[in-house]
């Protein structure tokens, strides 16, 4: 009896109802009965499909993201949309962009595709490239381990979003979305080295660990079969959180105008244009905030349901 | 303890080094030809190479960079001839779009840019303590619910979202704020902080909410440890158990991340100055940035560089006085 | 009378973990509560001190004349650290980390006795310099990282003993210590308990402390009381099941006399140290929300096993007097608080009375 009362008998109640499963099975029915899980979940999909299924959605509408609307907007008035909310109608379902007229539920959908991919897509990378040298900084240890740990304390330690911004609008346009997922990544990464790095520390010489090696198993093979699937849950939690701060990242530096170029659509894109209009159609800066705001909501409410539902101490927090 | 702190001060050198040299060849290595970008548009192919020569930029790399490190410490002469610009101590080149010395620019920035950060650190630090505190205390509660539900919704908010929608509220509708414009503090504190009250409000919104979920996330951990049962076991007050044995130990996390953040953001809050207009400087570097002036671009680079290694150095030198294990190691 | 249990019952939202356990405790006298994890010691013991926040806790706790259960909270506050202290089992994760030990242990001193910070340090010190820490003085202003895990445990049991208690609760205080340390600690407990002539209750696993120290031995399973007898009586004559496995599944840490104490089990005959094979219970502990019907044990038990009897599984069986081989007498049911034939002094058996729950004691019972 080593721990405080309540966490113990919990534990023992537990107990029968844990038997025999797998910790991602236990995880997978905590989830299921965590409203909080559901709503972000749900927001999520509808996103994901909506990014998928943009060609399809915007030929529903009838509108190309890039083609101009002049019926829509007044010329006289410097291009305010006709009618009200941003000239919201059955011709432009969430109105049309001051000045040029083009369509904002096509822009907001191609835009959700752009956001998405890039953030999961940095996401990626970050979490790919931190796994790799945290891995290798944990299970060798030594020289190897100073000096990796050295350069992603140098890599936190540079001034990520100036670099960001320099870096991108410097850069030559060719491949946008691919350079700011490179861009993105190289300052992210080491914070997944650190939390990896620190995983396999404390599981390097555990007995699983100890008994593949003694078999005969080679550093590769104990990396990726031993090490790796034992801190799979925390990497897991750090990538779903590192997605709606990634969407957020990749929406303020199209906002700061360093993002892809028009007439590409992002929603970071739409909100920087939306606030010079924003006086006299508000809307147009309103609905991709509130896309934003929605997305990183419901991927902030997956990740935390996720760490709370992998969590073996139960939880709940 | 003094060899401790000698030891880290030159780690944080050799980080500013490094981040300077790297800053320095992407700056200045990478892209086209930064003399005709400071010479303009209607330059003649001579002028530029009179002014690349000027600039030193004819030179192998690592003499421009030595030239460069040198300046900041002895000063330069930057060309020779009648166009030759003294340039003293310390010296981080002159800015290519007026011609000011960066060291001023930045300097005459750096007090808005202050002023927005510690202002809001204030406000966010204490609403974001409060909260976290009272959410975890009543953890479970409709209370902590709701809280950490708004709070949630508030760190998943865009700065700029949450700008406009504050400016709209508080200045437009109801004119309770006037519109941000900066006013130094010595023309009065009220005026000084009236103007940033909406820009801290903004930046503290955002902050708050994350630092009451770790503060929140770290207090319910902590209350879980043996050593608050050995507390209560003493027969201690509750009060002197949550503030005397659980928050000391809940807050060290928290005075890392603080200390990131904040580093972070005295070099300049780039999106909230930008939203605000507020002549900060994040506000030069946006600037710096599309005007490819790269002296700026670096000054600023260095400048916040210097500010997070600082603050990190700060959050170690506050970790070995709060937990004496790190003291002893 | 120091402490008086009675029909102690701790619920919590997800189950009950203590189910009715009673004993009396007096000054100068230790009681060892011997269970595997999970049993409801822990939880027992926390519910004495007034720990628990989440659990309903009803029966009764009378301590020194006085009922806790149901008492606000101000008073039990007022008596933790002051008349009833806790000594913890892991001693480092049980100190703040932040503090120095003079601090930790002066806290409690200056709040109860309103001493000034001054003599509240001197307390420390002098605290440190009783239960055995060289230079008590420099010490005193170091952190618990500096200790080594049985100084640390002597810097617990400082702290529990500065405001001189009536009550010490131990809880498994040596479970995570080095073997040779726990014999100093143990010694250490049962010095202070001579000197001072305090009641200490002693929670552990490990019948090897509990032969050391312990006067009297209440046995728990399942959050309830399997058997309960004098020290001499446990080790001489086990007669619950589950007290013979665990007797049979402990290796014998005091076979000889170690340190040339007298030693109560030394003439034991159950246990390995006579047999000299370990055999362990087979099975693992009840769950809290699903608690076998009947006899909590039945399921492990070797005896139910042999001759099973529908009463194991239907009832659940209680604590009777076990005056001698195959002789059974009811006497009050100390655990329900019900007076069926009234013993002793207010009913209770403070004298060598060997009381024990199971259905199969009559027929199988007795040394084997």
């Amino acid at each position: 009896m080593t721990t405080a009362a309540p966490r113990e008998a919990a534990a023992a109640v537990a107990a029968p109802a844990v038997r025999g499963r797998s910790p991602g099975r236990i995880a997978y029915e905590r989830l299921r009965r965590d409203p909080a899980a559901l709503l972000g979940l749900a927001i999520v999909t509808v996103f994901v499909v909506t990014a998928l299924a943009a060609p399809l959605l915007a030929g529903l509408n009838g509108w190309r993201p890039e083609t101009f609307d002049k019926s829509a907007i007044d010329q006289a008035l410097g291009g305010v949309p006709k009618g009200d909310f941003g000239g919201i109608g059955a011709e432009h379902w969430l109105g049309v962009e001051p000045g040029n007229g083009r369509d904002v539920f096509s822009r907001i959908v191609y835009g959700a595709r752009v956001s998405l991919l890039i953030a999961v897509a940095a996401t990626a990378v970050t979490v790919l490239a931190g796994t790799a040298v945290g891995l290798v900084a944990g299970y060798f240890g030594g020289r190897i381990d100073t000096v990796l740990s050295r350069i992603m304390d140098l890599v936190m330690s540079f001034p990520s979003l100036i670099f960001m911004l320099a870096l991108l609008s410097i850069a030559p346009g060719t491949d946008r979305v691919l350079l700011l997922v490179l861009i993105m990544s190289m300052f992210s990464w080491p914070y997944v080295g650190r939390i990896v790095r620190g995983q396999t520390l404390s599981v390097r010489h555990r007995e699983f660990v100890d008994a593949a090696r003694v078999n005969g198993a080679m550093g590769p093979h104990i990396l990726l079969r031993e090490i790796l699937p034992n801190i799979a849950a925390p990497i897991l939690v750090y990538t779903t959180l590192a997605i709606p701060a990634n969407i957020g990242t990749e929406a303020a530096l199209s906002f700061l105008g360093v993002g892809v170029r028009p007439p590409t659509p992002s929603w970071g894109q739409m909100i920087d244009n939306g606030l010079l209009w924003y006086q006299v159609a508000p809307t147009y800066f309103m609905i991709p905030c509130v896309c934003l705001f929605l997305t990183v909501l419901a991927f902030t409410l997956l990740g935390d349901a996720l760490r709370d539902a992998l969590d073996p101490k139960g939880g709940g927090r | 303890m003094t060899r401790y702190l000698l030891r880290r001060l030159a780690a944080v050198a050799g980080v500013l080094l490094v981040i300077c040299a790297v800053t320095f060849a992407v700056f200045y290595v990478l892209p086209s030809d930064p003399a005709a970008h400071a010479c303009g548009k209607t330059c003649t192919p001579e002028q530029v190479a009179l002014v690349r020569t000027q600039m030193g930029l004819d030179r192998p790399v690592y003499e421009q960079f030595g030239g460069y490190v040198a300046g900041i410490f002895t000063g330069r002469t930057l060309g020779d001839g009648p166009a030759a610009l003294e340039c003293s101590v310390p010296c981080f080149g002159y800015s290519y779009q007026n011609a000011l010395p960066v060291w001023d620019l930045l300097t005459d920035r750096l007090p808005v840019s202050v002023s927005l950060a510690l202002g809001a650190a204030v406000l966010w630090l204490a609403g974001g303590l409060a909260v976290g505190l009272v959410a975890a205390l009543r953890r479970g509660t409709t209370l902590d619910r709701s809280l950490m539900a708004a709070t949630l919704a508030s760190a998943s908010a865009p700065v700029y979202f949450t700008a406009m929608m504050l400016l709209l509220v508080l200045v437009q509708r109801l004119e309770w704020l006037p519109y941000p414009d900066y006013r130094p503090i010595s023309e009065g504190p009220a005026a000084w902080a009236g103007n940033l009250l909406l820009p801290w409000m903004t930046l503290a919104s955002l902050y708050a909410a994350m630092y009451a979920r770790l503060t929140r996330a770290s207090m319910i951990e902590t209350m879980a440890e043996p050593y608050i049962r050995t507390a209560r076991a003493k027969g201690l007050y509750e009060r002197t158990v949550v503030t005397k044995h659980g928050l000391r130990s809940a807050l060290t996390p928290i005075v890392t991340i603080f200390g990131m953040d904040l580093g972070g953001l005295l070099a300049g809050a780039v999106i909230t100055e930008h939203v605000f207009g507020l002549p900060g400087v994040g506000q030069l570097t946006y600037d710096a940035i599309f005007k490819a002036d790269q002296p700026v671009v670096l000054g600023v680079t260095l400048l916040a560089a210097f500010f997070i290694t600082l603050a990190n150095l700060g959050v170690d030198l506050v970790y070995a006085v709060i937990d004496p294990r790190v003291r002893y190691a | 009378m120091i402490l008086r249990v009675r029909d102690l019952r701790v619920a919590f939202p997800a189950g009950t973990a203590v189910d009715g356990i009673g004993f009396d405790l007096d000054r100068g006298r230790t009681l060892g509560v011997v269970g595997e994890s999970g049993s409801g010691k822990s939880v027992s013991s926390l519910a004495i001190m007034g720990l628990h926040r989440e659990a309903a806790v009803s029966g009764s706790i009378v301590f020194d004349g006085e009922e806790l259960v149901g008492a606000p909270a101000s008073r039990l506050r007022e008596l933790r650290g002051r008349r009833m202290a806790m000594v913890f089992q892991d001693p480092l994760s049980s100190l703040h980390p932040f503090y120095t030990v003079g601090e930790q242990i002066a806290e409690a001193y200056r709040l109860h006795l309103r001493a000034s910070r001054r003599v509240a340090r001197e307390r420390a010190v002098e605290m440190l310099a009783e239960v055995g820490i060289p230079e008590p003085r420099r010490r005193a202003g170091e952190h618990p990282h500096r200790f080594s895990g049985g100084m640390r445990q002597r810097v617990m049991i400082a702290m529990a003993l500065s405001c001189e208690p009536d009550l010490l609760i131990a809880d498994e205080p040596t479970t995570a210590l080095d073997v040779t340390v726990q014999a100093q600690i143990l010694e250490l407990i049962k010095r202070i308990q001579q000197d001072r002539g305090i009641a200490v209750m002693l929670i552990t696993h490990d019948l090897g402390v509990v032969a050391r120290v312990a006067d009297e031995v209440l046995v728990m399973y399942g959050g309830r009381t399997v058997e309960h007898a004098p020290v001499r009586e446990i080790f001489r004559a086990p007669r619950h099941p589950y007290t013979q496995g665990l007797l049979a599944s402990a290796p014998r840490l005091t076979a000889g006399s170690a340190e040339g104490s007298p030693d109560p089990a030394a003439g034991g005959a159950a246990g390995p140290a006579a047999g000299g094979r370990l055999r362990a219970i087979p099975g693992s502990p009840p769950s809290l929300l699903a608690p076998p019907p009947g006899c909590r044990f039945h399921p492990r038990c070797a005896r139910y096993a042999a001759t099973p009897e529908d009463a194991c599984v239907t009832e659940a069986p209680e604590l009777r007097e076990f005056r001698g081989p195959l002789e059974i007498h009811e006497i009050r049911e100390i655990h329900t608080g019900r007076a069926l034939r009234p013993v002793g002094p207010e009913g209770a058996p403070a004298g060598p009375v060997h009381r024990t729950a199971c259905h199969l004691t009559g027929t199988l019972g007795g040394p084997r």
